[in-house]
C-alpha cells in the first residue's frame, strides 16, 4: 500500500484527498517536517502560489523537499503546484523561487484573471479525453527537451503544454482534483508504482 | 484581508495571503463614520490590481447591480455583495446568475446561504459583525449553519419539503444538502476575526478559510498580525504554532461589545 501526501499548507486538499480516496491510495496530509516521511510520493495542490510558497518557508519544508524532490521523490502539481515546481515564473512575485523539477518557463495567470476561467475538454495519449478546469491558470510558454508533453490545448494560439512530466515530477495547469474524473491522478499513481517498482 | 491602498496591499501578499479585499474604508471605519457607504473609486481598485499578483475581491452594495456590473468590467476576481455597505435594494439581492465573475455573500444561517446559492452565490461566508473586532456574531453563524445541516442530514424525504418551507430555502439545494452534509460551495468565515486565535476557532468550527477585515490594519503591528493569522489558518489544528505566532503580537484592534452596538451590519440582506 502506497501512501502519497498532499501538501496542505492552503488550497484544494481536500479535493486532492478525495480524489486519491476514489483510487484508494492511502493519503497524508503534509504541513510539517515531520509528515515528510514515510511518503511514497507528494501532491502540491492548486491555491494561491504565494501564499503555498511563503508557508512552504515558515513551516519548514522548503528545503527537505527541495532535497527530496532531488532525490526523485513522485511528486504532482496543479495549478498553483505546477508553477511551484517550474524552473521559471514569468508574471509573478519578484521574490517568487520554484523547486525546478520541470524544466518549463510558466506564466502566472497566463489564460487570464477569474473572470476568464474556463472549462475544455483535454485529450490525452489513447484516445480519452478529460475535463480540464482552468482558473488563473499558469501557462506553460516555454519546455525543455527533457519534458514530456501529455496532453496539449490550444487557447486560439496554437497548442500549448497543460500536462507535463519529467521523469518522476508532473504538472498540469489545470484542476483534475476538481471534477469526479480520476484519470489524471491514474497517470501519476502508475508512474509512481513504476519508479518505486 | 481588507486593504485600503496598494502598500498594505503589498503587505497582505508578503504575509501569505490568498486575496485582497479592496475598499476605501475597513468595516470598523465605516461603522464609525456612518453615512452611505458605497463601492470603491476604481481608481483606487485598479491601483490595488496592479501591485499585487494574488485575486482581488470588491464590494458591490446588496442589491445594486449597477456596482456589481462595474466591478465585473473592472476585471476584479470575485464580487463581494455586502452587508457592510448601504444595502441599495430592500427586497432583492442581485441576480448573480447574470454575471460571469463569481460572488461570496454573506450569511447569519442556513436558509440565508441557500438563498445566496439559488441567486448564484460560488462562496458564502458567515456575516459576523464586521467592524466589530468580536467573533461572537461569526461563531454564532458558523454554529447555526452547521446545525441546520446535521438536522437536514438526518431528517427523511417528506421532512425535507416543511423544512424547506422553515428555511425558506429551494427545495433543491435543501436536499443537496441533506445527500451530502454539507454547502453546495466552499463556506468561508468573515465578520469580527482579530487574533490568531480567533482563525483557529472558526476554522474548527468548519469554516474553510477567513476574511479578515479591520484586524489587520487596525492592529498594533499590521506586519506581524497578517503573517500570525495566515499561521494560524494553515495550522489551526496545531496549538503549539497558534500559541508560538500569538506571543507578543502587540495588541489586537480595538473591540466592540455586540450587544450595545447601535447598527448591526447582520440584519441587513434577508
Amino acid at each position: 500500500m502506497r501512501t502519497v501526501g498532499v501538501l496542505a499548507l492552503q488550497g484544494d486538499v481536500r479535493e486532492h484527498v478525495a480524489t486519491l480516496d476514489n483510487l484508494g491510495v492511502s493519503t497524508r496530509l503534509v504541513r510539517r517536517e515531520a509528515d515528510l516521511s514515510g511518503i511514497d510520493g507528494l501532491i502540491i495542490p492548486g491555491g494561491e502560489s504565494t501564499a503555498i510558497s511563503h508557508l512552504l518557508v515558515t513551516s519548514g519544508l522548503r528545503e527537505p523537499l527541495c532535497t527530496l524532490i532531488g532525490g526523485g521523490l513522485p511528486i504532482f502539481g496543479t495549478c498553483a503546484g505546477l508553477i511551484l515546481l517550474s524552473s521559471e515564473v514569468l508574471d509573478g512575485r519578484s521574490d517568487q523561487w520554484s523547486f525546478n523539477a520541470l524544466d518549463v518557463v510558466v506564466r502566472r495567470n497566463g489564460y487570464g484573471r477569474q473572470i476568464a476561467s474556463f472549462e475544455v475538454p483535454i485529450a490525452i495519449s489513447d484516445g480519452a479525453t478529460v475535463p480540464g478546469v482552468f482558473i488563473r491558470a499558469p501557462r506553460i510558454v516555454h519546455w525543455g527537451p527533457e519534458v514530456t508533453v501529455v496532453a496539449t490545448h490550444d487557447h486560439g494560439d496554437g497548442e500549448h503544454p497543460v500536462l507535463v512530466r519529467q521523469g518522476s515530477a508532473w504538472g498540469c495547469s489545470f484542476h483534475p482534483e476538481l471534477t469526479s474524473d480520476v484519470l489524471v491522478h491514474g497517470l501519476f499513481l502508475d508512474a509512481l508504482q513504476e519508479a518505486l517498482r | 484581508m481588507d486593504v485600503v491602498n496598494p502598500e498594505q496591499a503589498k503587505i497582505a501578499e508578503d504575509s501569505g495571503a490568498v486575496a485582497v479585499m479592496a475598499l476605501e474604508r475597513v468595516p470598523s471605519d465605516i461603522r464609525r463614520d456612518g453615512g452611505v457607504a458605497r463601492m470603491s473609486d476604481p481608481l483606487m481598485i485598479q491601483e490595488i490590481q496592479a501591485a499585487v499578483t494574488i485575486p482581488v475581491m470588491a464590494k458591490a452594495r446588496i442589491g445594486h447591480f449597477a456596482e456589481a456590473q462595474i466591478l465585473q468590467a473592472l476585471d476584479v476576481d470575485y464580487i463581494d455583495e455586502s452587508e457592510v455597505l448601504t444595502p441599495a435594494d430592500e427586497e432583492n439581492h442581485i441576480d448573480k446568475w447574470d454575471f460571469t465573475v463569481p460572488f461570496v455573500c454573506g450569511a447569519t444561517n442556513l436558509g440565508e446561504a441557500l438563498r445566496r446559492i439559488g441567486e448564484g452565490a460560488c462562496l458564502i461566508r458567515s456575516k459576523g459583525e464586521a467592524g466589530t473586532g468580536n467573533v461572537v456574531e461569526a461563531v454564532r453563524h458558523l454554529r447555526t449553519i452547521n446545525a441546520q445541516m446535521r438536522r437536514l442530514a438526518s431528517a427523511d424525504g417528506a421532512e425535507l419539503y416543511a423544512l424547506a418551507k422553515d428555511l425558506q430555502a429551494p427545495i433543491a439545494l435543501v436536499q443537496e444538502v441533506a445527500a451530502t452534509g454539507k454547502l453546495p460551495v466552499p463556506l468561508f468565515c468573515a465578520g469580527g476575526i482579530s487574533t490568531p486565535a480567533d482563525a483557529a476557532l472558526v476554522l474548527q468550527l468548519g469554516a474553510q478559510a477567513v476574511f479578515v477585515g479591520s484586524g489587520i490594519f487596525k492592529s498594533e503591528d499590521p506586519v506581524r498580525m497578517a503573517k500570525a493569522i495566515v499561521e494560524a489558518t494553515t495550522h489551526f489544528q496545531d496549538a503549539s504554532i497558534v500559541a508560538k505566532v500569538s506571543t507578543g503580537l502587540g495588541a489586537a484592534m480595538a473591540g466592540a461589545e455586540t450587544a450595545t452596538l447601535e447598527q448591526r451590519l447582520s440584519e441587513r440582506g434577508w
